[in-house]
Order: structure tokens, then C-alpha cells, then sequence
């Protein structure tokens, strides 16, 4: 019986660079996929791509390709899907394609996934009757036009299919909903159709991409019950393993670290979950409570199950909208009573500024060793021997925060004893980009593929 | 009664949602499971993360996995792109949450989670 084995080797841009090229060398697999796009990055690579038009994609993939090179070549069936194009997946492509020819993998077919950018199209969309409406509070995105910097509709597996049609032995894709890294290839090599006669398999697929679209998360990492015994260190990165009924197993190479157990795969199932039943993609609406997990050998969980709960007719847009700047600085507070001594030392600082007329949009002091990651549900326990000083401020006015910057370094001498950490100099001034999530008509967006 | 973590009988995993965070609890037992559906109530959740200031709380069940599942609306102080806190993204609210304090009488003692195996190693 056929069956396709997909290996996720990156969870997010800054995940580990060799995991890809280890991966792909020890998991037998027919598609690696790479997910590097978070909420955030988009708008990064956005603001990227508005000062070099040949930049705004995830550079890392640039170097893992390059890497993965003798790997393709003892492996010529394995292909690759990934999400890399950020806002620029046509320059992207282009330089994965001058990465293979000059590693001698000139015959490589590479192909690209866009549409999914809708900034260029946003006064239109507006006039045709799509507001972009905040998806918690209602609000039209024509308040915020002006600062808007980045809007992208999630896409789907579909136009991935496209590509696989066209013969792509990789695929670039710009926003496509992470697990649609996955449910592209099954539904390739299955044939599944997209709308309704395939959805419960599509559901199955989702489950699968959703369980392996954070890389390590599911063979190990943040599981609760790591310890020394679990090898992080060398943590095997998942492999998801599908049967045409959309059933598969979850495993990981051979010898490698981490672990693919009930728990692990249970936490990861939820995880940056809202309802279970109702689990939304551009494929389908997955429900994730018919998933039933069985541990079948040590490292492999066979999942079944994972029905679909039926499909929407819009796409999930991520908006970005510049919202003024931020800096958050930090020093170390030793000695007895730390943590009121931290929080008294920040207080300090933000008491100073004030005195030269500074007052910001948004301040934060936190001790942290004290209790202050979940600021009032965890208290400290006992007085500990030190705490780390964080303090952040946000406001619209870039050089208010610049000045805030510079007021770290005095409390070093004129702050309380046992303060130091003053090492890394100023703490750097950053952008903020706030987040707007919408919904839109999938009418109104048409996903291109194109063979580059 | 005797008082333990809420870790004794479950583990967990949480993460962001915008501005929102989801903190996923998964029991180790069937009877894990049973005290918390009946115990760990959504107003329980609420008022443990209060001070974080929740505007609201929704409690999903997957008890094909033996969890429930919380969302936490607005708790991360603007989420991942704008919040000045260190764990913008709540990736240490299930931690906290299974430090709660629980009565549990349960006869068959459970294996120690492996987080008191770190701590005391």
C-alpha cells in the first residue's frame, strides 16, 4: 500500500540549521517541508523587501538548501515545500534556483506559490466590499490604513498541488497555512480532491501538518516530561508517515534524541489551539477530538482518526501595522531582598524620566527569578540570591524611547548594591508591528503558480 | 485531603493566539481526567490567572486526549508583536497553571512527573 512519508526539519525562522540537512539524510523521506513564517516575520520581511526589492524571504533556507544539495543528489524523489518566500517568493525562488545549479542540480524544477500578498490590492479590496473587519473587535482596516505594512492571506494546499502537478521538486510558497505545508503533498499523492469528497482524509492530513509544523515540539522539545534522559541536545526532528485513508505515524529518525509518545503528541495537538472541534484551515474545518493516538513502538505513534467539521469560504488574512517603538532593557540585582530591590530599581528609572518630562504610552518592570514571567499567579518562593531586572517601555514617539535607553547604565553606580550585568551595552530601540487579524472572501483572492 | 500540583495529575502545553493564549491540560489517568472535568471549571482557570485580567474564558474538552482546553482572552498584554513582557507568547502559562494547588485522594499513587525527577537530580 502506498504511503508517503513527510518530514518537517524547521518550526519557525531561527530553528536549528542542521536539523533540515540531518533529517533529510536519515528519514527516508518524500518531502521535507520548512516552515519559517510567523505572525511577525511577515512584517520584518515586508519592511525588508520595502528597501531592497530583492529581499523579504527567509534567507536561512538560502544556506539549508545549499546544504541539503548532496542529499538531493543521493536522493533525486525527495522534494521540498516550504513556506520561505515570506513577502518575496519569486526572488526566493530565483536564488534557490542559482543555488541548485551551481551545486550541479541544474535540472531541479523549481516552482512558486504567490497571491497570497494582498497589500498592493487593499484599496480595491476595500471598494469591492471587503473591509478587512478586525476579527475580535469589529473595527474596519480603514482606520489604520496609513501605517498598514504587510497584508497576507493564509492560502491553502492547494495551489501546492499545482506545483506538484507541474513537476516542482520545490515548491516556495509565500503565507500558506502551516499545516497546508503537508496536506499539499498528501493530497498530491493521493489525488484527494478539494471541496467535499475527500475532507475527512484533508482533516487527517491538517492533523499530521499541525502535529509536525513546529519541528521538534512533537518529538520532545517543551514536553513536560523531558529530563536529562530524553537527549534534547540531539532531538530527532518528526516525521509524519500518511496511508491514503489519511491515517499515519508519527516517528523520527532512528537514534536521535527527544521522544514521540502519547504525551508528546497530545500536547502538541493543542497547542495554539482554541476549539478542538473546530480547528480552521483554507482545506478544511478539522476536528481534532475524533483523533485517536496508540503508541505502536517506542518513537512512533500511530494517529487515526480526525474528521472534518466542515470548510469556510474565506482565508485568514494577517495584517501588520507599524504601532510606534519599543525597548526593554535588563541588569542583574543581587543580594538579600532582590526582588523588591529590582522592582524599586525600575521604578527608579521610570521615576527619572519622568522628572525630564518623559511619561510613555506603556511600561513594564519586571523581576524575573521572582515570579514575574506570569506577573502575579506564580509568587517567588523564599528570597532568591538574585533576580534579572527587565524594563520595557512602548510608546509612538522614537526618540522618548531612545532616551529611556540610556537610562540603564547609571544605576550601576547609583543604584543598589549588588546590581551589575551591564554588559551588552544599551538595549536596542525596535519597530513595533501590531497585529490585525481579518478574515476575506477566498473569491477574492486568486493563488498563482509559476515554474521559475 | 492531601494537597499536591495539579502537575501530579496532568501535564500540558500553552502558546498565543494573537493577544489570546490557549493553555491545553491533559490528565495522566482516566480518573485524572474525571477530577478535571468536574474540578478545573473555567471560572477556577479565570481566577487563578486573574491577575494577568482574562476578559474572558472559554473551557473545550478533547477527551479523546483526556484534556481540556482553555483560552485565555486578551492575557498577554498585546501578544507576540507588541506586548513589554518577557513571555509575550504564554508559552509559560501552562507551567503555572499546573502548579496549582489541588485536593486528590486518589488510592493508586501516580509515577512522579519528571519535572521532580530534574529538580531533585
Amino acid at each position: 500500500m502506498k504511503r508517503v512519508r513527510i518530514g518537517n526539519g524547521c518550526g519557525f525562522w531561527g530553528d536549528n540549521l542542521d536539523a533540515p540537512v540531518e533529517l533529510a539524510a536519515a528519514g527516508n523521506l518524500d518531502y521535507l517541508t520548512l516552515e519559517y513564517l510567523a505572525e511577525l516575520t511577515m512584517s520584518i520581511l515586508a519592511v525588508q523587501k520595502a528597501k531592497d526589492p530583492a529581499a523579504g524571504f527567509a534567507t536561512d533556507f538560502i544556506d539549508v538548501l545549499s546544504r541539503l544539495a548532496p542529499v538531493l543528489k543521493a536522493q533525486p524523489q525527495l522534494k521540498i515545500v516550504t513556506n520561505a518566500g515570506g513577502m518575496n517568493p519569486h526572488a526566493c525562488a530565483r536564488q534557490a534556483k542559482q543555488v541548485l545549479a551551481a551545486a550541479g542540480l541544474a535540472d531541479k524544477r523549481v516552482a512558486v506559490v504567490s497571491g497570497d500578498d494582498l497589500l498592493p490590492r487593499l484599496d480595491a479590496l476595500f471598494g469591492a466590499g471587503h473591509p478587512l473587519n478586525h476579527l475580535d473587535s469589529g473595527a474596519p482596516l480603514t482606520q489604520i490604513r496609513d501605517v498598514v505594512v504587510s497584508a497576507n492571506a493564509y492560502l491553502g494546499a492547494r495551489p501546492i498541488v499545482e506545483a506538484l502537478k507541474l513537476g516542482a521538486d520545490v515548491v516556495v510558497t509565500g503565507r500558506v497555512a502551516d499545516a497546508s505545508l503537508t496536506v499539499g503533498p498528501a493530497a498530491f499523492e493521493f489525488g484527494w480532491e478539494f471541496g467535499t469528497s475527500a475532507l475527512d482524509r484533508l482533516a487527517a492530513a491538517t492533523v499530521a501538518g499541525h502535529l509536525i509544523e513546529c519541528g521538534a515540539q512533537v518529538t520532545g522539545g517543551l514536553w513536560i516530561g523531558a529530563d536529562d534522559a530524553t537527549r534534547l541536545g540531539s532531538v530527532g526532528y518528526p516525521i509524519a508517515e500518511l496511508s491514503a485513508d489519511g491515517a499515519f505515524t508519527l516517528s523520527k529518525p532512528a537514534g536521535t534524541g527527544g521522544a514521540v509518545n502519547l504525551e508528546t503528541v497530545s500536547e502538541q495537538l493543542l497547542y495554539e489551539v482554541a476549539d478542538p472541534a473546530r480547528y480552521f484551515t483554507p482545506d478544511v474545518v478539522a476536528d481534532f477530538t475524533t483523533v485517536a493516538l496508540a503508541q505502536q513502538a517506542p518513537d512512533v505513534v500511530r494517529v487515526t482518526g480526525g474528521t472534518a467539521n466542515g470548510l469556510t469560504d474565506t482565508y485568514k488574512v494577517s495584517v501588520a501595522y507599524r504601532d510606534g517603538f519599543m525597548s526593554a532593557g535588563t541588569l542583574v540585582i543581587a543580594g538579600p531582598g532582590a526582588a523588591a530591590k529590582a522592582r524599586r530599581s525600575g521604578a527608579i528609572l521610570l521615576e527619572k524620566l519622568k522628572r525630564s518630562g518623559l511619561t510613555y504610552a506603556e511600561t513594564r518592570v519586571e523581576a524575573l527569578g521572582a515570579g514575574d514571567c506570569v506577573p502575579g499567579v506564580v509568587g517567588a518562593t523564599g528570597d532568591p540570591p538574585e533576580v534579572v531586572l527587565r524594563v520595557a517601555v512602548r510608546d509612538p514617539r522614537r526618540a522618548a524611547v531612545e532616551r529611556f535607553t540610556k537610562e540603564f547604565a547609571p544605576l550601576v553606580t547609583s543604584g543598589f548594591p549588588g546590581t551589575t550585568g551591564y554588559t551588552t551595552g544599551r538595549p536596542p530601540v525596535r519597530e513595533v508591528f501590531a497585529y490585525w487579524p481579518a478574515l476575506v472572501a477566498k473569491s477574492a483572492v486568486t493563488p498563482s503558480v509559476e515554474v521559475v | 485531603m492531601p494537597r499536591v500540583p495539579l502537575s501530579h495529575i496532568a501535564h500540558g502545553r500553552s502558546g498565543d493566539k494573537g493577544s489570546h493564549a490557549n493553555v491545553a491540560v491533559i490528565a495522566r489517568t482516566d480518573a485524572g481526567f474525571a477530577w478535571l472535568r468536574d474540578n478545573l471549571t473555567a471560572e477556577a482557570v479565570a481566577a487563578y490567572f486573574a491577575p494577568l485580567g482574562p476578559s474572558r474564558m472559554e473551557r473545550y474538552e478533547a477527551a479523546n486526549v483526556r484534556a481540556l482546553n482553555f483560552v485565555l482572552y486578551d492575557v498577554l498584554a498585546g501578544g507576540a508583536s507588541r506586548s513589554l513582557r518577557t513571555d509575550t507568547q504564554g508559552k509559560t502559562l501552562a507551567v503555572a497553571l499546573l502548579r496549582m494547588e489541588i485536593d486528590w485522594e486518589e488510592s493508586a499513587p501516580l509515577p512522579p512527573p519528571s519535572v521532580d525527577r530534574m529538580a531533585k537530580a
